[in-house]
């Protein structure tokens, strides 16, 4: 508790921008503390996220491959492999979008420092969401190029996975977001993990196409944001027009815009009373 | 203690100071489901003092400090901070603001390092000041040496070191302390103390909420009296003393059996009487006549201290 002169410095306070309204400065301090914690924390993250979909890939893609030939008229691991890119981007969006939320909310209060700085819960949702989807965004490009280790034909469409990863990302890491504001505790994880992570990976056509669903399965995978990933990485994969490429980034973006709302609305009752 | 750690403010804090308060609440009410935390408080924090916030448990005093960063929002009346409407300008005020709250909010995830370099961007510390900033309140905070060590394997006292330091990390002009000697030794917590009196002569505004009423007695130019979400007196810990305590008090051992009526003895004389277990404790107990000393026995003279007023005007013992 020394103080201490410090000529160095100059009042920092005073030569500042005035913060008002939606601002970059503070989604770049939340960046920043993810950043922090990310140099030291990377390596079993980036080894779950890509070893959990190389192994799904390598082990159906080769064990159901052999029985299932191809679909559409693509070998079946390249099928696969563009499906598993959005469930990668799914796992690596929500589970931290919801687990870490929880627990920096719930038992770190992490959130209560933040917001006595001058950030807003605004940026700092969107901070925390932008953070997962960038690497949801690189960590879902992982099974495409062992896809392509395995065959998969690269083409110039291909560059815009990461970013279609980042968009759908971004929506997903603000469901889990919501979703952290509104469980009560951390028990009721499960729930959201069996009740709707799930069924959202199987009805998307990652491992296997919609048309052989019921219908109302297959109504279902419409207004699944991440079926519509999986449409636009398969097409950029594998031919796609730009009329169906942009419908699909619609719904996506759609999503995104809605669960921001969403989960602003829902953390700013969590965190302000 | 006697360097200061903002002594490159002071130029601007020559210009001519403003008219109004560094904090300001106006009617202020807080309600949280049947409780009203808060219950029309008016208080002005004139820019550069130290204020002093008293008050017993549940009061209101957490609630009045969230209100001011805007992460509770008043149901009535009016907030504002240097001249900003809260929570209408509530980011710039918070701008201008740091922050050490009653319960320890620490990144739990980061370093000590780490913690103070993350809360450098959030006040938007321009980067060429970042690294300074950080040296500084790692001094401030004594932790130099454990930089690199995660906040959860520091001891309690460091931590409460940490959360100090990092309030301070944007050199604020307003200063809010909610009960922030709470688990130090006391060499830190001396220490501290002549950190807030620093932050005075640089005049910071320091709003303090404590328990410790020698605390509050000593480093305040006004204390505040809470109690059921409002302001019941305000003023200087000398007048306040002298207002209701008068210069001395006296303390009888008078038992138990006794106790009781002796109080009304003395009540009926016009006297403010306390109870410390067995004893009782006479205010302004140099107006006291020789009859009724005759009476209590032999007793004990001390000055009397902002802790008697504080009793006496909440009705309540604190700690
Ligand atoms: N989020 C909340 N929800 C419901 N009630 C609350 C909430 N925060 C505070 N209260 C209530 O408001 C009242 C005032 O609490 P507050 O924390 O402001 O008191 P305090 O003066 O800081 O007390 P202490 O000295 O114990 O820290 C209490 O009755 C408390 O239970
Ligand atoms: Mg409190």
């Amino acid at each position: 508790m020394t103080a201490t002169r410090d000529t160095a410095a100059p009042a920092a306070t005073d030569l500042r921008t005035r913060p008002r309204g939606f601002e970059i400065a503070p989604i770049l301090g939340v960046l920043a503390r993810e950043w922090a914690l990310y140099r030291r924390i990377w390596a079993p993250i980036t080894f779950s996220a890509i070893v959990e979909p190389v192994l799904y890939l390598l082990a159906f893609g080769m064990g159901m491959g052999a029985l299932v030939g191809t679909i559409g008229g693509y070998d079946y691991i390249e099928f696969l492999g563009t499906g598993i890119v959005a469930m990668s981007v799914l796992f690596s969006s929500m589970f931290p979008g919801l687990i870490d939320t929880f627990v920096r909310r719930r038992f770190q209060h992490t959130y209560e420092g933040v917001l006595a700085a001058p950030v807003d819960v605004r940026e700092l949702v969107t901070g925390e969401a932008l953070w997962i989807a960038l690497k949801a965004g690189v960590y879902g490009c992982a099974p495409l190029l062992v896809a392509i280790g395995f065959g998969l034909e690269p083409t110039w469409a291909m560059l815009l996975v990461p970013f279609v990863g980042v968009l759908t990302g971004f929506g997903f890491a603000l469901l889990g977001i919501l979703l952290a504001a509104v469980i009560p505790s951390i028990r009721t994880v499960d729930y959201v993990i069996s009740g709707l992570i799930t069924p959202l990976f199987l009805v998307a056509g990652t491992f296997f196409p919609i048309d052989q669903l019921p219908g109302w399965a297959q109504t279902a995978a419409l207004v699944n944001p991440l079926y519509h990933c999986v449409e636009l990485v398969r097409g950029f994969a594998f031919g796609i027009d730009v009329l169906a490429a942009l419908g699909h980034l619609a719904v996506i973006a759609l999503f995104a815009v809605v669960v921001w709302f969403l989960a602003v609305h829902l953390m700013r009752r969590r965190l302000i009373d | 203690m006697t360097s200061s750690p903002q002594s490159d403010r002071s130029a601007l804090r020559h210009e001519p100071s403003s008219p109004q308060p560094a904090i300001s609440l106006r009617g202020v009410v807080k309600r949280f489901g049947d409780i009203t935390a808060v219950d029309g408080l008016d208080l002005d924090v004139p820019e550069g003092t130290v204020m002093g916030l008293l008050g017993p448990n549940g009061a209101g005093k957490s609630t009045t400090m969230r209100m001011l960063t805007a992460q509770s929002l008043a149901d009535e009346g009016e907030i504002s901070i240097l001249g900003h409407p809260v929570p209408r300008e509530s980011k710039w005020a918070r701008s201008l603001m740091g922050v050490v709250p009653q319960h320890d909010n620490l990144d739990e995830e980061l370093t000590v390092e780490e913690n103070l370099r993350s809360f450098t961007y959030l006040y938007r510390v321009p980067r060429r000041e970042r690294a300074a900033a950080v040296e500084r309140a790692l001094r401030i905070a004594h932790l130099e040496h454990r930089r690199d060590t995660f906040t959860e394997k520091l001891s309690g006292g460091m931590r409460r070191r940490l959360l100090i330091a990092r309030g301070l990390v944007h050199r604020p002009r307003v200063v809010l302390l909610d009960e922030p000697t709470v688990g130090l030794d006391p060499q830190v917590r001396q220490e501290l103390w002549g950190l807030i009196t620093a932050l005075r002569e640089e005049g910071v505004t320091v709003l303090m909420s404590t328990h410790y009423i020698e605390e509050a007695e000593r480093l305040s130019d006004e204390v505040a009296l809470m109690a059921k979400g409002r302001i019941v007196r305000r003023g200087a810990p000398a007048d306040l003393i002298a207002e209701y305590a008068g210069r001395t008090v006296e303390e009888y051992a008078v038992g138990l059996d006794g106790i009781e009526v002796m109080e009304k003895t003395l009540h009926a004389a016009g006297f403010t009487t306390r109870r410390t277990g067995s004893a009782l404790s006479v205010l302004r107990a140099e107006e006291l006549p020789d009859s009724l000393r005759d009476q209590l026995g032999s007793g004990m003279r001390r000055a009397s201290n902002l802790e008697d007023v504080f009793v006496t005007l909440t009705g309540e013992k604190v700690e």
